[in-house]
């Protein structure tokens, strides 16, 4: 499998021998059992899961649903990907020794959300001056054109909620693997808090 | 969380000893050269740490022919091979960056007594 769901750690520094830094994102990753293979299109899918879910909480159907791949308890959370390779049976395991220190990889995840945002923040405008009798400090300005189209153009940047989205780091290579704890170093950020669900797939898959 | 604290803690060194801010400290640098590895001594004062675990690192300053020169090593790093205390100091700041407008005579330090 070229994929597996984590849980992002935090962030930390490894030093090379010769002294180089490395700024890395612990990723705690797997044992992500197969629970299910499907097809989509005539191409082979694979839901992984990852965690465990106390059966007083999991729903009826989740229960049925891990059941059926061979499970003891109820996956947290359920994540279909693309099959790479020979297609995995159910009972299958992905841990994070299907990754190897030096590949690019790309993390999928929720980024932090900031809330309500003016243009600022959200889209990086520049806003007005500070002073000199200036009172347009983070306004948008205007907004387009008057009478004629007498409105405004789709897809214009305005203020509005910005973060908590669905966000792909791409590029990104796998400093090291620590098979014996699940963790995953990827070299730079990924998207999302601490403790937030990611997903980690090889680059081309 | 202690899952992360566990794995900062992997990249801390034990064997530097504990040098402050006004102490003379000789570090030991190792340096690369084509492919032979030698150690570099850079002496002078420690003028700050900052940071904490295994991001923090240290300032050290030097007047090298009439030219002050600082370095800043990150304590967990190989690089540092080792550091000496040559001279502890009396100082009543963390950072001293008055130093760096000071010459010869007035950019002296206290030394710190014993005990």
């Amino acid at each position: 499998m070229d994929a597996i769901i984590g849980r992002k750690l935090g962030m930390t520094q490894l030093f090379g021998e010769d002294g180089t830094l490395t700024p890395v994102t612990v990723i705690e990753a797997g044992p992500c059992p197969v629970v299910a293979v499907r097809e989509s299109g005539g191409r082979p899918r694979v839901q992984l899961g990852f965690g465990e879910q106390k059966a007083k909480r999991a729903a009826r159907a989740e229960l049925g649903h891990a059941a059926k791949a061979g499970l003891a308890a109820a996956p947290r959370v359920l994540r279909e990907f693309a099959a790479a390779g020979e297609a995995p049976v159910p009972g299958a395991v992905v841990t994070v020794t299907a990754f190897a220190a030096g590949e690019r990889v790309k993390v999928t995840g929720t980024s932090k959300g900031r809330g309500f945002q003016g243009v600022v923040h959200r889209h990086g405008f520049s806003g007005g001056p500070a002073s000199h009798g200036s009172t347009r400090y983070r306004k948008p300005g205007s907004v387009g054109p008057g009478t004629d189209p007498s409105r405004v153009i789709k897809g214009k940047r305005m203020p509005g909620h910005m973060g908590a989205r669905r966000r792909t780091q791409i590029g990104l290579v796998v400093a090291k693997v620590d098979a014996e704890r699940n963790l995953l170093f990827v070299r730079g950020a990924v998207p999302g808090p601490m403790r937030g669900i990611v997903t980690v797939r090889k680059e081309g898959a | 969380m202690d899952r992360l604290a566990a794995v900062r803690r992997e990249g801390l060194r034990a064997d530097l000893p504990d040098f402050r801010p006004g102490d003379t400290i000789k570090v030991m640098v190792r340096v690369r050269e084509a492919d032979k590895e030698r150690l570099q001594a850079f002496e002078g004062v420690c003028i700050g740490r900052r940071g904490a675990g295994v991001s923090e690192t240290f300032m050290v300053r030097k007047v090298s022919a009439g030219v002050g020169v600082e370095r800043i090593f990150p304590v967990n790093s190989p690089a540092v091979a080792s550091v000496e205390i040559v001279r502890q100091g009396k100082v009543r700041r963390a950072k001293l960056y008055y130093l760096r407008r000071l010459r010869g005579k007035a950019s002296r330090i206290r030394e710190a007594q014993e005990g």
